[in-house]
């Protein structure tokens, strides 16, 4: 018996030594993010899963957005505008540093955009940029940059991550030693594991509060809970909906519920028959019962939309009464278009829970009025490949994720092959307008046509839903854009 | 130095040598046959990386300059022929979405994997040998069938399971051990350590039920052969002559089986490296399909091949040597 308690004890002691390691201390954090980002240069890449990591954590472009998508000053301190919309003059901050030592300046923003614009680019984005005829260095700490037509949106796009600023002397290490002007420095990157951020002392702006962020890698919805649970991580930017009631009651979480930019779709290919018939389009808008898959596809999480446009941008407008939830208007418009019976087609729908689930819901719903999907899963470099390059598909599930891409509808080629040259005519005043009334008034008109139009199945807006420690303050509630922003985030106690 | 008794020696080491190195030839044919399946099947599977790279928003112009940056523009066959000669060199390409050396992303992931499996491999031992002679030994007694029972519990049970299981139980529960993640050996290996602790356990679990079933059949067969009886006739208890002669004649069967589940363990652990998730190859090789990171599929996996068709060729060899009627089949 003596001898049983004495092992007992040893097997306590050990336990407890190691246990006593691993405790965060309160200016460290461990965020879990689902996916791995493939490399880490924002320039280079479309993942999402780069700007979670590095967007105005290692890099800063000349704005930033802050989390309610408005434009603020970033390495650009102010600006001014040339009475004709095209020339901006960009001051810089002074006394800014790479993390690698070396001075930002004006030439640096003339590297960067020649970079992005030059024949070897391979970045995402190259399009938001191309009207930047040229970019001229007044000063180190002046440039200036003419378009050759207005952009209305152009301080926005030089705030997103494919337009942060780089240094010649590192942008080609990027990929895997990001340097960048950002309050936080990257340190390592065990692949597959971790990323690990250090605040860099020698930051120009407001010193942030962190002083070491570790990005953690899980996929697995478990996973991530056994983690947060466990404490091994503080929290993750969004977690799987319908595993939220584990952390809703539970006082050592908070759980944030806001908002993205991923208007999730019914994506139509409108190049092709029955879709290119508008009476068939508007009796499936007639025929989604919206309610029914918010609340089975995201757990009630959602937000309705009626045209593919962010509830929380200022030039919404609630379009989602258009084609009310109707079976009878449904069934009437199919008979009209001369398909009394229905028709058969396929729905391809990528590996995401939203998609996979959405997809059963409106295959039960189509089926009321005689529509029958059959369902068709894929991965994503095979969606990406048939539906979005191929334009082979009848019907598929998307969530458009990126801020204001309205302007996807103006282009005949995109996958879903909308061809309205009122619409493309109303985008080009649109972009080219830089007065906030009228562009709201333009951008209600374009919501409208393609909500009139029924050019795709308008579902939701996606929910961000995040899990983080009761005790840390600062994480953005809404992702107005792709990043995961620690600038403000802080332990209280 | 004449030499008939010699040539009598001389003669089975060249009848091996022949052996041998018929073996390596067979050994270069499959990988060289291997490697052209690999290509072929990936070159089939629908998905540009350059256009999953870029996304949905990208300019068609930049998606094209991407293709020709990672040399996806020239025809199949010149690609063949350069991942082949560029991997006789060492060198196994530029990872397309990880913009690294894929030899080197392979390299670091084996510092799990490989820690990951030969753990699960000793665990499986030390827990299912002595379960499996203890169960044979007590043949038909309750222990016996205790044993057997929680063996084929173990078997049963997904690993993928168990390993959560295990989370709950000391990383939820106790908070003795990390639920996952793995801190890289040359920064801290006692952390590294504890983090394959757990991972190894729910690998091992199947293996030693295998083990202790395997184990215990071997000793039951070997309990009836004709050398035991001689050994219990000049005096010995059935355990003594179990222990003397019968283990080792037992461990044949199940050295065959470790060979087998050793291959598996390195290429099981992909659930299991998901569930705590650990930098592994199988995650490795997961991300990089899901990804068309073909390069690096392409690499990781005959570096699998490699390594599975050395370990049978050195058995081969191997068991040539040590068996001589292997031996003589070689000669035939």
């Amino acid at each position: 018996m003596n001898k049983m308690l004495k092992a007992f004890g040893i097997v306590l002691g050990m336990s407890a030594a190691l246990a006593g390691v691993a405790q965060a201390a309160p200016t460290e954090v461990r965020i879990g993010v689902a996916l791995e980002p493939p490399m880490l240069d924002p320039t280079a890449g479309a993942a999402e899963a780069i700007d979670i990591v590095v967007y105005q954590n290692i890099f800063e472009g000349l704005t930033r957005i802050d989390q309610n998508g408005a434009v603020q000053p970033g390495l650009a301190e102010s600006w001014t505008i040339s009475d004709d919309g095209l020339t901006y003059t960009f001051k810089l901050h002074d006394g800014v540093t790479f993390h690698d030592g070396t001075t930002f300046d004006a030439d640096d923003v003339k590297f960067t955009f020649d970079r992005i614009l030059g024949e070897n680019s391979v970045n995402a984005h190259k399009e938001f940029y191309t009207p930047i005829k040229s970019i001229t260095v007044v000063d180190p700490l002046t440039v200036t940059m003419t378009l050759d037509h207005v952009i209305g949106r152009f301080l926005f796009d030089l705030g997103r991550g494919d337009a942060v600023i780089v240094a010649p002397e590192s942008a080609d290490n990027n990929a895997n030693e990001p340097i960048g002007t950002g309050p936080f420095a990257f340190v390592q990157w065990d692949k597959g594991s971790r990323v690990v951020l250090e605040a860099y002392g020698p930051y120009w702006g407001e010193p942030v509060h962190l002083t070491k962020a570790t990005y953690v890698f899980i996929s697995d919805t478990a996973t991530v809970t056994n983690a947060l649970l466990a404490g091994d991580i503080d929290g993750t930017n969004n977690f799987a909906a319908e595993a939220l009631a584990v952390f809703e009651g539970n006082p050592q979480f908070k759980v944030l519920v806001g908002t993205t930019e991923g208007e999730t779709i019914l994506a139509t290919n409108n190049r092709k028959a029955p879709f290119d018939n508008l009476k068939v389009r508007q009796a499936m808008a007639h025929a989604i019962d919206r309610k029914a898959i918010i609340d089975g596809a995201t757990y009630g999480y959602g937000v309705p939309i009626g045209a593919p446009f962010a509830p929380h941008n200022p030039y919404y407008v609630d379009l989602t009464n258009t084609y009310p939830f109707d079976i009878a208007a449904a069934k009437a418009l199919l008979t009209e278009a001369g398909y009394p019976d229905g028709f058969a087609a396929t729905l391809k729908l990528p590996p995401v829970a939203y998609a996979r689930l959405s997809g059963q819901i409106i295959a039960s719903q189509f089926a009321a009025i005689g529509i029958k999907l059959s369902l068709v899963n894929v991965e994503w470099a095979q969606w990406l490949e048939d539906v979005y390059t191929n334009k082979d598909f009848d019907l598929t599930i998307v969530s458009h994720v990126e801020p204001f891409d309205i302007g996807n509808y103006a282009n005949p080629d995109y996958y879903f092959g909308y061809d309205n040259k009122q619409f493309q005519a109303l985008i080009e005043t649109l972009n080219g307008t830089t007065d906030e009334a009228k562009r709201k008034e333009l951008a209600i008109e374009a919501q409208t046509i393609l909500a009139n139009d029924a050019v795709n199945g308008y579902l939701f807006e996606l929910a961000q839903t995040g899990v983080w420690n009761a005790k840390l303050t600062g994480m953005w509630q809404n992702s107005p854009i792709e990043g995961l922003v620690l600038r403000d985030i802080a332990w209280t106690e | 130095m004449g030499g008939g008794p010699e040539g009598g020696d001389t003669a089975p080491s060249r009848a091996v040598i022949a052996y041998a190195l018929r073996r390596l030839i067979g050994f270069a044919v499959t990988l060289l046959v291997a490697a052209l399946v690999i290509f072929v099947l990936l070159d089939l599977l629908p998905g540009d990386p350059a256009q999953f790279i870029l996304g949905i928003n990208a300019t068609p112009a930049s998606v094209a300059q991407l293709r020709l940056q990672m040399g996806l523009d020239a025809p199949a066959y010149q690609r063949f022929l350069g991942w082949l000669g560029g991997m006789l060199q060492g060198d196994f390409g530029m990872s397309y979405t990880q913009r690294a050396p894929v030899a080197q992303l392979i390299w670091d992931r084996l510092g799990v994997t490989l820690p990951l499996a030969v753990f699960a491999m000793v665990i499986s031992m030390v827990v299912g040998l002595p379960l499996g002679l203890l169960a044979a030994r007590r043949r038909g007694k309750a222990i016996d069938t205790t044993i057997m029972v929680l063996a084929q519990t173990g078997v049963a049970i997904p690993n993928f399971w168990f390993g959560m299981l295990l989370v709950l139980v000391f990383a939820v529960g106790l908070r003795w051990l990390p639920p996952g993640g793995f801190t890289p050996w040359i920064e801290d290996s006692g952390l590294a350590l504890r983090g394959l602790l757990l991972p190894s356990l729910a690998l091992a679990l199947p293996q030693a039920s295998i083990l202790a079933r395997v184990m215990r059949t071997a000793l039951v067969d070997v309990a009836g052969q004709d050398f035991i009886r001689t050994a219990r006739a000049k005096g010995l208890t059935m355990d003594e002559a179990l222990w003397r002669h019968g283990v080792r004649n037992a461990l044949l069967p199940v050295l065959t089986i470790l060979g087998l589940q050793f291959a598996y363990l390195v290429a099981g652990t992909i659930v299991v490296e998901n569930v705590f998730y650990l930098p592994g190859l199988g995650k490795l090789i997961y991300t990089a399909i899901l990804e068309r990171d073909l390069i690096l599929v392409r690499g990781a996996t005959i570096i699998l091949i490699l390594a599975v068709t050395s370990t049978m060729l050195l058995t081969d060899i191997a068991y040539a040597l040590v068996d001589p009627r292997l031996r003589e089949g070689a000669q035939r």
